[in-house]
């Protein structure tokens, strides 16, 4: 068993907590985890990525090779597209479908989502309106993951109690606003997935 | 005993911890910030009360550290790769006066130059100051090699260098650490004159120095960290040098090699592994992230023909960081070829935060700058250096930390007028001070822009140096005080600040304009934290 994901986004979207509830369950289920994170300067608003391999095999490299990744979680339809060369080709592309638009030359949004229809394996969400409705705006990545767990090699409940560790010390409310969120993005891919 | 999950970064500095430091001592720079990040917030290291606060420049760092070893403690120096050049005349002087306490220098190079001016590679000054290297190949060998470094300095008597890449430094794994150590008690060198490079002692030293290296390459030798794995297929053999062991391992899935493979991670090279390797087989791969090192030494000057492959002959790219799929195409592996890049996705640069301080002052720069003319501003490494893209195009230069203020000088002298130097306040007591301290002396007419956002806000908001004391240092310095002008960078003081650069710039002396304003990354985070406290304060 072994899940290559490609994590993307924009710098300031946090998807290195995406990474961060991966990981807990990962350690939770004992399986091996390598994380490249980007630090420094691309993360002013510019492109991010991280790659994030688990495995129950020791991992060797700490970049997953091209074309060979399982999954692209992406928090912004345009960046969804920037990793396609790393997506292998029964992989899953799941990204949310609300812009971040900080640069004058953006794509047109109907055009953009068709690139991302055009792929056999994909769920485009929008997450920020989802987030909105479990009353929880700022947790529209956990509604990515919950989106992106169907096609992740760990048991849901893991996911589930990886938020708990990494959140608990926000306090209850926060928890179980994620949790929300988990399962929301998680309904959803079951129902749109083909 | 734990298993942590540990960036590389994070595992030296554990290891460093569990290894007995008494003292880490860094200036912040990507990818190396986060090793002393990490010791600040450590429990054990704080308990310990371990020495964690940021160095002025690296080169202080450097001198600092070898004054902990001198104490006899073991401490650790960290930098990015171009840190190592200012800190460079301690550090190959640090060869010759050889250490008490353990002393090791961790050096975070950046091939592809992910946020670097230029991607060096640090094993060269290593080589160049015949201390040993240590290259970790993982984050467990990261960790390990950090526990193990001070007793191979102690034993030696000699710094050690740990040389990691981008990719090591900031990827995740599970660690498994060692059982702490204690700390070194405070002892003197049994030598008195060890440490006093004059040239009649700093002889002796030198050849003492070279008298260690046939010890250096003994430890090499036998040192876990250098592996040789047999195998039957001799028509090539391969040589990989910490990380791209593992973009190598990467294309043996099953883990089993079916070429000779030598893992190095300690250096000087181990003659007798290398050689043995070379010797029996017919070409020999050298898998490098970085400058091509070991491949310029096996293959030696006039040897066109060699049958050594890398970086030098095309087998490999010369520049760049290394990857599975390079490793993949050097070994003559079919390499998957993934979909293309849809033409409509567009670049995304970085730029600056949204309300950052370093946006006004650039808008009031650019107005000034109309009326004296293009291509007249230097300027120096931090989030300001993002001024030099669109919307902006404010700077013409980036070169190495302090270099604006010299740059803006020396054109001066050449007859720019006005010569507009900005700088951060990091960087200005990093190396600027000394730069103005030379254009005090001539007088000559530079408008010296220090952009305060009180933090280094390019690596993360690491505390300045310069908060709260720019203006007397400045004039310390010997800027005339009414010339020393603070102004708030804020869109409705912009008519403001145009006139007080206009004037300064038409001033034919030194002048220092400080826009002051905190940077809002940190000012949210300091806020969010006031809060919290409050919360916590009501609640009790
Ligand atoms: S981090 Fe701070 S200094 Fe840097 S761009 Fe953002 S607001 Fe400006």
């Amino acid at each position: 068993m072994k899940s290559d994901i490609i994590l993307a986004g924009v710098g300031g979207q946090g998807i290195l907590s995406i990474a961060a509830v991966v990981g807990m369950a990962a350690l939770e289920n004992h399986l091996y985890l390598k994380q490249a994170e980007v630090h420094g300067m691309s993360q002013r608003g510019g492109a991010v990525q991280s790659h994030l391999r688990i495995s129950e095999q020791e991992i060797a490299s700490d970049l997953i090779p091209e074309g060979s990744a399982d999954l692209i979680i992406s928090v912004e339809p345009m960046e969804s597209l920037r990793y396609l060369p790393w997506l292998s080709e029964n992989g899953w592309l799941v990204t949310n479908t609300t812009p971040f638009v900080n640069i004058s030359d953006y794509p047109d949004m109907k055009e953009l989502l068709a690139e991302i229809e055009k792929l056999p394996h994909q769920i485009a969400l929008n997450a920020d309106e989802m987030a909105r409705q479990v009353k929880s705006p700022r947790s529209s990545n956990m509604i990515m993951l919950g989106a992106a767990s169907p096609f992740l090699d760990v048991p849901y409940q893991s996911l589930e109690n990886g938020i708990k560790k990494i959140f608990g010390r926000k306090g209850e409310r926060v928890v179980q606003l994620n949790i929300e969120a988990l399962t929301a993005g998680r309904d959803f891919s079951e129902a749109h997935k083909k | 005993m734990e298993k942590l999950l540990l960036l590389g970064a994070e595992a030296i500095a554990q290891g460093a911890i569990d290894g007995g430091m008494s003292g880490v001592y860094a200036y912040p720079g990507t990818p190396s910030t986060e090793i002393t990040e990490y010791i600040q917030h450590n429990k054990i290291a704080l308990e310990r009360k371990l020495h964690s606060q940021w160095s002025a420049n690296e080169k202080t760092a450097m001198e600092a550290g070898l004054g902990m070893s001198y104490a006899g403690k073991r401490t650790m120096i960290c930098m990015k790769h171009v840190g190592l050049n200012v800190a460079a005349d301690a550090f190959i002087n640090s060869a010759i006066t050889g250490v008490n306490g353990g002393l090791v220098v961790t050096v975070a190079d950046d091939p592809s130059m992910h946020s670097s001016q230029n991607e060096q590679d640090s094993r060269f000054f290593g080589k160049f100051a015949m201390i040993p290297i240590l290259e970790p190949a993982n984050q467990q060998e990261a960790y390990d090699m950090a526990y193990e470094a001070f007793e191979l300095s102690e034993k030696l008597k000699i710094p050690v260098m740990i040389r990691i890449t981008t990719r090591l430094s900031h990827s995740r794994a599970g660690v498994e650490t060692r059982p702490l150590k204690n700390e070194n008690k405070l002892t003197y060198p049994e030598d008195p004159i060890q440490f006093v490079l004059l040239p009649s002692n700093a002889r002796k030293r030198y050849k003492g120095l070279l008298g260690l290296q046939s010890l250096m390459e003994q430890e090499s030798e036998r040192s876990s960290f250098n592996t040789f794995y047999p195998a039957r297929n001799k028509s090539l053999g391969i040589i990989a040098c910490g990380i791209a062991f593992n973009y190598l391992m990467e294309n043996y899935q099953d883990r089993k090699f079916t070429n000779p493979v030598l893992q190095l991670g300690q250096y000087p090279l181990p003659f007798a592994k290398v050689e043995k390797l070379v010797s029996e087989c017919e070409q020999v791969l050298v898998l490098e992230d970085g400058y091509p090192l070991v491949e310029e030494m096996l293959k030696g000057y006039l040897d066109k023909n060699s049958k050594i492959k890398g970086r030098l002959d095309g087998t490999i790219p010369r520049d760049g960081e290394l990857n599975p799929d390079i490793v993949a195409k050097a070994l003559g592996k079919e390499v998957k070829v993934g979909m293309k890049v849809p033409d409509i996705v567009a670049n995304r640069p970085p730029e600056l935060c949204s309300g950052c301080s370093h946006r006004d002052i650039y808008n009031a720069l650019n107005e000034t700058m109309l009326e004296f003319g293009k291509q007249k501003v230097f300027s120096d490494i931090g989030c300001y250096t993002l001024g030099a893209l669109p919307p902006w195009n404010s700077i013409n230069s980036c070169v190495d930390m302090g270099a604006s203020i010299t740059m803006a000088k020396g054109a001066a002298d050449a007859g720019v007028h006005p010569a507009i130097a900005v700088i951060g306040d990091s960087t200005f007591t990093h190396s600027g001070m000394t730069a103005l301290l030379d254009a005090v002396v001539e007088n000559t007419p530079i408008t010296v822009i220090i952009s305060d956002n009180g933090t280094t806000g390019m690596t993360g908001g690491q505390a300045s140096h310069a908060t709260g004391r720019l203006e007397e240092i400045c004039i310390g310095l010997g800027v005339k005080p009414d010339h020393v002008k603070v102004l708030t960078p804020l869109p409705k003081f912009h008519d403001e600040m145009v006139k007080v650069l206009r004037e300064e710039m038409l001033y034919e002396g030194v002048s220092v304009i400080i826009p002051r304003r905190e940077c809002i990354v940190q000012m949210v985070a300091k806020n969010k934290k006031d809060q919290k406290a409050k919360v916590e304060e009501v609640a009790q």
